[in-house]
């Protein structure tokens, strides 16, 4: 049995990495992440696990890498500026293809912005922010406990896919506490690294005869290590560079197609009182919690509306969302920042039916009243409303 | 809706007011039928800067934590009574320390119920030792609220403080009951 935790969602992520079997960690402090490491620092040397204080953002990013090519399972986390800080060194991850869980509790931008405040201002910088053609896995989950489940499959992703794997979360879900359930590892699926199935000397870390060849482990302890050579270059099957196309092309293809291949087992989304919808609210992370909110209120009103909540961010829910174009008349798009996923939308809808947004970047919470607000009149423009009351609690050099 | 009561717990980084919020939640969830969130808010500063907890206990699950109805509101600092009585409700309950707030304007005291109680002074010179100020303050707010069953509470204040500050805590847990039983009975504190 497991056992209930009054957590925030910083805390029962870290708590839910250590039950999905984090073996690594390696960070840099920064709010409105710090619970993570501040749990995982008390949690993780008890149970005999490394953790570690890097002395930056990169190091850290840098350390998980090596950590996970000496094959167990590591994580970092971060927030907006420390994330930037990051996107080289997860690009080396993207294409030496090593497991790594990447948590980004989101705050408001760009710089340094708002460290105290919530925001989801890094959807793109998490789909984009490293260069060159790669694939990307980011999970949002919308409560607390939907952060330890999803923190053990963005575990189980890694693993199984030889990936990155974004946790999003933001300064709202992070500090919110709540009463939650930490199942024991028995409970819950838990994926381990594929082995390599052939001795050291015929081992290639990229070889052509799988579509995610199993990583072995660069170092061990016991010495039984697989000793390969990985570059950030574009390389062959042994790991070495090339310049050779049809070497390059068919590596950068198959970095897309390992995802995309298996995109039903990597999209998750919720749908909430969608059956007879003709508005649908589109929301991920804890702003979908105001819109379940606000579309309970507007359905006391009678209004038809429900929400399709996207948990896996990216790769994008092409099929849902195209699929929203047949069964509604018009989508919403709420998001705190000035509008990300929704250009996103925007493709896949191209322009069959409206698309409205409720986008915010203030460093507070969208309000359920906002969102509401936007059901019942589409048109109009529910940007943060304020009295003067509320105005001066703002006031101050905060 | 059902039941639902909204906290306030606020102060300056360094006083202990978040933790005061959380045992109050902690209560809530292990010790009695009821689901609680806490939501803290804090600015950039380590100390001194203003921090607030708000707590939200109720007999549904909370779906969005959003207190737009504060029922009880405690705080320690001025800058943070001026700051966040925003959302109070009227007739809200607000408990604060005088030798650190001072300025309550009149319409306040019309509009909610606002009971003077030197905390921070209690806690220190009373109890012996400062760092008992928000058990104390807990123990006024569920004397003066009844929000939650007192030994609820006090099972969470066990849970969380050290072993070794246990009976001190206790001693400050018992007269802020009692302080607040006393608040309860007499009205708000009149000017």
């Amino acid at each position: 049995m497991g056992r209930i935790a009054f957590l925030d969602a910083n805390a029962a992520v870290a708590e839910a990495a250590v039950i999905a079997g984090c073996g690594f960690y390696a960070g840099y402090p920064i709010t409105p992440s710090s619970e993570v490491p501040e749990t995982l620092a008390k949690i993780m040397p008890e149970r005999g696990v490394p953790f570690i204080m890097m002395e930056d953002e990169i190091a850290s990013i840098n350390a998980c890498i090596g950590a996970s090519a000496s094959g167990v399972k590591a994580m970092t986390c971060t927030s907006g500026p420390g994330l930037s800080l990051k996107q080289e060194a997860l690009g080396e991850a993207c294409i030496m293809e090593i497991p790594l869980v990447l948590v980004d509790v989101m705050r408001g931008g760009p710089s340094t912005g708002l460290p105290t405040r919530p925001s989801q201002a890094d959807i793109m910088q998490a789909r984009w922010g490293t260069h060159g053609d790669h694939p990307i896995i980011a999970i949002s989950p919308c409560n607390a406990q939907e952060a330890i489940f999803e923190t053990i499959r963005a575990f189980n992703l890694a693993e199984k896919f030889r990936q990155p794997v974004y946790i999003l979360t933001d300064g709202l879900l992070s500090h919110l506490h709540a009463k939650v359930y930490l199942p024991d590892p028995e409970e819950v699926e838990i994926v381990e690294r594929a082995a390599p199935t052939v001795p050291p000397e015929e081992y290639y870390p990229f070889d052509y005869n799988y579509e995610i060849p199993p990583l072995a482990p660069w170092w061990t302890k016991d010495g039984k290590s697989y000793r390969y050579h990985m570059s950030s270059l574009n390389h062959d099957k042994t790991g070495f560079p090339t310049v050779v196309p049809p070497f390059i092309q068919w590596q950068e293809k198959r970095l897309i197609s390992k995802i995309m291949n298996h995109i039903d087992e990597i999209e998750k989304f919720e749908y909430y009182k969608m059956d007879d919808a003709e508005t649908c609210v589109i929301a991920y992370g804890s702003v979908a919690e105001a819109a379940r909110v606000a579309i309970d209120e507007a359905r006391k009103a009678g209004i038809k509306v429900g929400m399709f909540r996207p948990i896996t961010i990216w790769p994008f829910a092409e099929k849902q969302i195209r699929d929203l174009r047949e069964k509604v008349k018009r989508i919403i798009v709420v998001e705190m920042n000035l509008g990300q996923y929704i250009l996103e939308v925007q493709r896949a809808v191209a322009e069959k039916i409206p698309i409205y947004g409720v986008l915010q970047a203030a460093g507070i919470p969208i309000r359920p009243i906002q969102i509401l607000e936007k059901i019942k009149n589409p048109e109009k423009s529910v940007e943060i409303c304020m009295t003067e009351e509320e105005l001066k609690k703002f006031g101050g050099g905060e | 809706m059902g039941y639902r009561y909204e906290l306030r717990f606020g102060g300056v980084g360094g006083q202990g007011s978040l933790t005061a919020g959380t045992m109050i939640a902690e209560a809530a969830v292990f010790h009695t039928k009821y689901y609680a969130t806490q939501v803290p808010t804090y600015t950039s500063q380590v100390r001194g800067g203003k921090a607030k907890a708000d707590i939200i206990i109720s007999d549904e699950p909370i779906t969005f934590s959003e207190t737009t109805n504060v029922d009880f509101f405690m705080t320690t600092h001025q800058s943070v009574y001026d700051a966040y009585r925003g959302d109070l409700k009227e007739g809200a309950i607000i408990l604060v320390d005088p030798a650190l707030v001072k300025n309550i304007p009149d319409e306040d005291r019309k509009k909610y119920k606002v009971y003077e109680y030197p905390l921070i002074y209690t806690a220190k010179h009373e109890i012996g030792n400062v760092v008992t100020m928000n058990v104390l303050a807990v123990g006024v707010c569920i004397g003066l609220t009844h929000v939650l069953d007192k030994e609820a509470v006090r099972e969470a204040i066990k849970d969380r403080v050290p072993p070794a500050f246990l009976d001190l805590n206790m001693k400050a847990y018992d007269l802020g009951l009692e302080v607040g039983e006393k608040f309860r009975k007499e009205g708000p504190t009149k000017k």
